[in-house]
Formats: structure tokens, sequence, C-alpha cells
């Protein structure tokens, strides 16, 4: 990838993290268009009320957890603890694909009381729940799968690579995706 | 010395006059693939968005050229169209299925593929590097997936045409239940998969592009080139990326419902239906209007993702043409602030009749109503521009002055359909099909035209035949306003768009040598535009040829560079900027480059 980057001494944000503040804007715009809908379709009629799964905390907690650990690494990286930095994205990856299992359970649990996601049974209450979840969970998803990259990237490129760029433009994203899973929480439990 | 660095950097297109410099030495090996396919050169992916945005310009307009058959002769019979279409024109007729597909796709095709990603995606590209003086873009190689992107949702739409079924036959708009519910007619099977997810890799493209464009204004600009130096162009086409970037993602999230509706069987827009040979649906408590508003939540941004980059060039054309600074700099970058503002804040306008509460509704007529405000206040800028400067009708000047006709003609009718009373009358008339087309449809294509004509010296190094290029301009304004000036009156009279037939409506009748005539005159237009396309393509290869690198005296950092840049654009150092783009005649000087310094007599501006 060519990449044409502007000196950093007039203290100028890095052109890619500011492309990643500006996808992360665009995210923002889809899940407040879906949010909104929600809202909009609530007031309706044939709205169907139901008590969230109890494993979304466990969730909360794991994606919360990893957001801690990214960190961690980041500061291991920057330190040149290398083989620490290494172990602590892998416990990152590793919390979230947990999450994304543990979402996973949470539908299995609806389906289990006989309240569909999705299907002819459905209501949307519970369509928009898996539809935003599922949403959100790729984007965890898309973090993990970028970890891998610069994890594998670490032992294959004979270069010592010593910028800190890609983990940091990750770290950013990943605790993004954590917020937007709280805002989600929050919305689901007790905006709704 | 200039602030940006560039980073393994390609420049293998060497021009006649080559400098060699210090980075030049070590050439790549250019293959045809790396150079004209996969290419990460902003210039070579500029006309790639541009070539591939007129294909779908002549096979959309084609369309229209079809459908206006239909319109202006519905009893006669022309054989030759069953030899095109087969079953689709059974005995020389088009079928109403067919009628409503290419109605359909003409739409799609024109709103997205032509006037947004061959419009946008063409100048974005091309000017926003040469004109804040940077080497490419933040990320080149985003900028070529976006063209890629592009091109797949191309192949996706166009594979639609031929399936069984037919392509999407339910409007641009897409609404449900006839996008959602495959039963619902013939266009909604295949064609609507097709037309879904070739919708969905255009905003995946639309994203790409806008991220990179936000990035390369904000971040490249080169030593000097503040904001407020920058050239107008550069500040549309900015605007245009932040509102694709904020509303393409809600078009997407309605989507995704869109597809749970369809494949998964959940209701988010579909309740109590009936369809015809498949009974009842279990569908229960979803909303159509609720697609709406996703829907026209991007879509009213949409227009101006549209306009804007056509309102940038016109300005730079104008201006540079007359000879004169552009008149009230910062009203036009403020008055394209409120527009991108208030866009996002005047959706519901298109939802007047769908039972939207009238107390909303008075909101949503008074936002709408105060656009007029600054799309007022850059017409003024426009006329006084022009006013008593020394104007040069170069063809691209003569586009950029006709949009400017459009836009105040479209723009007045707009000023009738935001008031929600006169719009229930109006609504889905002829009268909206009037005020789009020339607002937005035929008044981009003219700043698009403006721009080919002024920037197409820069792009081949070599002219655009003159004569041939009046030609185009005049029989294509005196089409346009033939064309859409009477839909006026038809749609006032109540004649609603998307009919097939009005020759069996007594109130309509009385239209029939109307729209005769109007079809007659569409049919000039569209060969009056094979006639610019073979200007262009002969023009590339035999046109006359370029002698100086600034044919139009601009004062645009993009005429600093050779007549024909390589990948990197300036051979040297990128020069350094010390003034704004508009200083024409001042002081009695004809023009004075950006890249001039301001001399110690100079007045200031
Ligand atoms: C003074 C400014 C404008 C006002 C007040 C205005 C108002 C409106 C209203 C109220 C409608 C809905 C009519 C209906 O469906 O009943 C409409 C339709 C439309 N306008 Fe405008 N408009 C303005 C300028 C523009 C501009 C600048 C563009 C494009 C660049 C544009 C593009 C469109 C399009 C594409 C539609 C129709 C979409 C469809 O239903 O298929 N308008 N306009
Ligand atoms: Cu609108």
């Amino acid at each position: 990838m060519v990449l044409v980057k502007s000196s950093q001494a007039d203290g100028r944000i890095h052109p890619q993290k500011f492309v990643l503040w500006v996808a992360m804007g665009s995210i923002v715009m889809m899940f407040a268009g879906l949010t909104s809908a929600y809202i909009v379709k609530k007031s309706q009629a044939n709205w169907l009320e139901y008590s969230l799964p109890l494993v979304f905390w466990y969730s909360t907690i794991a994606i919360i957890t990893s957001s801690i650990t990214i960190n961690m690494a980041l500061k291991a990286f920057k330190a040149r603890e290398m083989r620490q930095y290494r172990t602590l994205i892998t416990v990152t990856s590793l919390l979230g694909l947990l999450f994304m299992g543990l979402q996973i359970s949470g539908f299995a649990n609806l389906e289990a009381r006989n309240i569909p996601l999705f299907g002819s049974k459905s209501n949307s209450a519970t369509s928009f729940l898996g539809v935003i979840t599922i949403l959100h969970m790729l984007h965890v998803l898309g973090g993990v799968i970028a970890l891998l990259v610069i994890f594998i990237r670490a032992y294959v490129s004979k270069i010592k690579n010593y910028s800190s760029l890609p983990i940091e433009i990750i770290s950013t994203y990943w605790h993004f995706v954590d917020f937007l899973w709280i805002y989600l929480f929050i919305f689901f439990n007790w905006l709704r | 010395m200039s602030s940006e660095v560039a980073l393994d950097f390609h420049s293998g297109v060497s021009s006649l006059h080559d400098t060699h410099h210090s980075h030049d030495e070590h050439h790549h090996h250019e293959t045809f693939i790396s150079k004209y396919v996969f290419s990460m050169d902003h210039k070579m992916i500029a006309k790639q968005f541009l070539i591939t945005g007129m294909f779908w310009a002549v096979l959309g307009g084609f369309m229209s050229v079809l459908f206006r058959l239909q319109l202006g002769y519905p009893d006669s019979t022309f054989p030759w169209l069953e030899d095109i279409l087969g079953k689709w024109a059974k005995g020389g007729h088009i079928t109403p299925e067919a009628y409503y597909a290419l109605v359909t796709t003409h739409g799609t095709v024109l709103v997205f593929f032509v006037l947004t990603a061959g419009l946008s995606g063409t100048f974005a590209n091309f000017l926003i590097p040469l004109q804040v003086g940077a080497r490419d873009m933040a990320s080149p190689f985003m900028n070529m997936l976006s063209f890629w992107f592009f091109f797949t949702a191309g192949i996706v739409m166009l594979s639609s045409i031929f399936v069984e079924t037919g392509p999407f036959s339910g409007g641009w708009t897409a609404y449900p239940p006839l996008s959602a519910l495959g039963d619902a007619s013939p266009g909604s099977k295949t064609g609507m998969d097709l037309w879904i997810v070739s919708m969905a890799l255009f905003v995946v493209s639309s994203l790409l592009g806008g991220l990179n464009y936000i990035a390369t204004v904000l971040n490249m600009r080169t030593k000097g080139m503040s904001m407020t130096r920058l050239p107008l162009t550069i500040w549309a086409l900015f605007f245009t990326a932040v509102l694709g970037v904020l509303s393409f993602p809600v078009l997407f999230s309605g989507f995704i419902l869109l597809i749970f509706d369809r494949n998964f069987g959940t209701s988010f827009y579909l309740s109590d239906i009936f369809v015809n040979g498949a009974g009842a649906l279990p569908n229960e408590g979803g909303s159509a209007i609720l697609y709406q508003h996703l829907f026209w939540f991007l879509g009213h941004p949409e227009v101006y993702i549209i306009l804007l980059p056509a309102m940038g060039m016109v300005s730079e054309i104008l201006s540079t043409n007359a000879r004169k600074p552009i008149f009230g700099y910062m009203a036009m970058i403020g008055s394209m602030f409120a527009i991108a503002i208030l866009a996002f804040l005047v959706w519901a306008h298109h939802m007047f009749v769908t039972g939207l509460n009238p107390f909303l509704g008075s909101i949503f007529v008074l936002l709408t109503l105060l656009i007029a405000v600054p799309s007022a206040i850059k017409v003024f800028n426009w006329l006084t521009t022009l006013w008593r400067g020394n104007i040069r009708f170069t063809p691209a000047m003569l586009f950029a002055i006709g949009f400017v006709s459009l836009f105040i003609s479209g723009g007045l009718t707009g000023i009738w359909l935001g008031n929600s009373a006169l719009d229930i009358h109006l609504h889905d008339t002829y009268f909206v099909i009037a005020h789009f087309h020339i607002v937005m449809g035929v008044a981009s294509m003219f700043g698009m035209f403006a721009g080919i004509y002024h920037w197409f010296p820069k792009m081949y190094g070599r002219f655009l035949n003159n004569t041939l290029g009046y030609v185009h301009f005049w029989i294509t304004i005196a089409g346009a306003y033939l064309i859409f000036w009477p839909m006026h009156y038809e749609g006032l009279a109540g004649m609603p768009r998307r009919y097939y037939d009005y020759s069996i409506w007594e109130s309509f009748k009385q239209f029939s040598d109307l729209n005769r005539f109007i079809s007659t005159v569409a049919m000039i237009v569209f060969a009056t535009q094979i006639l610019f396309l073979a200007n262009f393509f002969y023009s590339i290869f035999k046109g006359r040829k370029l002698r100086t690198a600034n044919p139009w005296g601009s004062n645009t950092l993009e005429w600093t560079t050779p007549i024909k840049p390589g990948h990197g654009n300036w051979p040297g150092e990128i020069p350094e900027v010390y003034r704004w783009a508009y200083d024409y005649g001042k002081d009695g000087t004809d023009f004075i480059s950006q890249t001039t310094p301001v001399g110690a007599d100079e007045s200031v501006h």
C-alpha cells in the first residue's frame, strides 16, 4: 500500500487515524439510523415486551475487559515488551471471540424461550435486537481480524517494525466498538 | 520546502520534459495492468470513474429514450424494439413490466452511477490532490478499491437486466412492499436481489471514496494552503464527501432491514398484506413508512451530493472565465455549509402525503424553505461574478452559465413543492419530475460537462473540439427546457408520474401531442450527447495539442504541473501557496497564480 504521509512535526493527526475517526462517525450514523428506527417502531402497535437474556451482562463484562487488555497491549508495545504484547493481543482477540459466542448464546436463550428473532413468527422488537447485535458482532469480528493481521505480520515480516501506528489504530477502533456495545446495551435495557 | 513527503512513491509515467529528481531515479516498471487497470494514481482513477460513468450515462439515457417512445407513441409499434428487447417488447410494443423496469433502472443508474460516482468520483479524484497540492490521495489503495467496488456494483446491476424475471421495477426509491416481497412483481424477485447487492457495493465504494477525500482535504494540503485559500471546487467536494459519509450508512441500515424482510421472514416493513395468488401473508406490525424515513434521510442529502460538486466547479469556471474574483468567497463557503446542515433536516418533505403529522409537516416546510436562503445567496454571487466580467464564452463557461440558469428554474419550483399544502396536489405528478430533472438531473449534468470541457486539457493534454462543444451546448440547453418545462403544466393538471399509458385517461388525453413532442426532443438531445462522446474520444487521441501548461490563465495549482503530469503530479517539490485562488484582474494584472508570493506594493483583497 502506498501511503503518502504528512509530517508529524506540525502536530497534525496522522491521516490514517483521521480516516478511522471519520469512518467511526460513519458507523455511528448507521447505528443511529437503526436505533431511531427502533424507537419509531416501538411507538407503533404490535410491539413485543420481553426481558433480555442474562448472558448479555457477561458479554458486556467480556468486552469491557478486552478494552483493558488491548490498552495494556498498546502500553507493552510502546515499552518494547514484545512477549507480553503478543500475549495481550491474543487474550484480547479471544475475549472478542468469547463476546461473540456469548451474544450467540443469548440468541439461543431467546429462541428457547420461544421468542424467535427472525422468521415469520418473529416480532420486530426481537428482530431489531437480532439485526443490531449481529451487525455489532460483525464489527467486533473486523477488529479480531485486524488483530490477527498485525499478529501474523509481526512474525512474518523480516524487517523489525517499530511503528505503533497499526496497534494504536486498532485499539482506538476496539474501544469504539466497546463503547458502541455499551450504548446498545443501555439502549436495549433501559431506553426502550 | 513542502511539508509532504512521499513514501514508497511510484513515479513511472514520464512526461515529455521529464525533469529528473532524486526520487524519480528508481523507476518502477509499470505494466499495462498497474497503469490502466489497478492503477493507484488518482488521475487515472478519475478517468476510470469518468469513462465508466459515461458508459452508464449512455445506457441509462438510452433507457429513457425507450420509455419515452412508449409515452410519446403509446399506440405505435416498433418492430426493432423486439429485436433488442425480445420478450420485453412483444410485437414491437414495450410491455408494462419492461416499462417499469426501464424507469427504475434509468433512475437508479443516473442518480447513483452517473451523477454520484461519475461526478464526484471523477472530479474529487482528479481535482483534490491537484488543487490542494498533494502527490496523491491519503490512501491511494482505498481509492483504487473505491473504483473497483463501483465497477463491481455496475456489473451486478448490469447482470440484473439479463435475468429471466427482469431487473427491479419498483422505482429508484425501492419502497416496500414492492422491494420486500418477491411475489409482488416479476422485478421484485432476482432483479431486486441484484439491485440490493449492487447498491450495497455502491455504498461501500462511496464510503471508501468519501473517507479518502475528507482525509486528503484536511491533512494533505501543501504549505500555505490554508482552508480559506482553497478553491471552491475543493470546498464543494469536501462537503459532498461529508454528506455521503454521514448519510449513506443510514441508507445501508435501511437496506439491511430490507434484506431481512426479503430473506429471513421479519416484519420491519410489512404488515397485513394480501398477495394475489399467494394469499394473506403472516407478517404483522411492520411499517413501510419506516423505510421511507431511512431512505429519504439519505435521499435528500444525496441530491446535494449530486449538486454540490457541480456548484463548486461552476464557481471556479465562472470566475476564471469572467476574469474576475468570485463574488463573496466566504459567503459561498458559508452557504454550502448551511446547505450541508439543512440537507439532513428536510427529508420528510418527500413524505408530506404519507400521513405525516401535519404539525411535524409544518416544521419540515419551514426547514425546507430555509434552504432557499443559501441557494439564493449562491445564485446572487454567481450572477455578481458575471456582472461586468470580461467574459470568455468557452464551452465550459457556457455550460457553467447554463447551470446557473437551470438551478434558478428548478430551485423556484422547489419552493412550490416545499409547501405541504401545495404538495398535496403536486406530489407524484409530472411537476416533481420537472422539478428534480431541471434542478438536479440536467443542472448537475451541465456542471459535469463544464468540468469536462474545462479540465479535459489537464486530463489528456489536448483540447476538445470547440465547434462541437457549442453545438452540444445549444442543443442540450434548448432541449432540456423543451423537455422539462412542459412537464410543469402536465403536473399542475394532475398528471401522475410513473403511469404506463396516459392516452386511456380522459383527463390526460389532451397531452398526447405534448408527450409526443417531449419524446421527440428527448431523442434529439440523446443523439447530441453521442456527438459529445464522439468529440471526447476523438480528442483524446487526435485533439488539438496543448502548448502551454496553463491554457485558461488559471490561478489554481493543477495548472502549475507539467502538461502531462506523472504519478506524483509535480516533478520537483510541491509548490508553496501564498494567496487565495481568485486573484483575477487584481491591480490591473490579468491573473496571479496561487504560487506567486504577495508583492510589497500589492493591495490586500
Ligand atoms: C429551494 C430548494 C428546494 C426545495 C424547497 C425542494 C423541495 C422539494 C420537495 C418538497 C420535493 C418533494 C416533492 C414531492 O415528491 O411531492 C422535492 C423533490 C425532489 N427534489 Fe427538490 N427541492 C429543492 C431543491 C432541490 C435540489 C437542489 C435538488 C437536487 C440537486 C432537488 C432534487 C429533488 C429530487 C430528486 C426530488 C424527487 C425525488 C423523487 O420523488 O423521486 N431538489 N423537492
Ligand atoms: Cu428533498
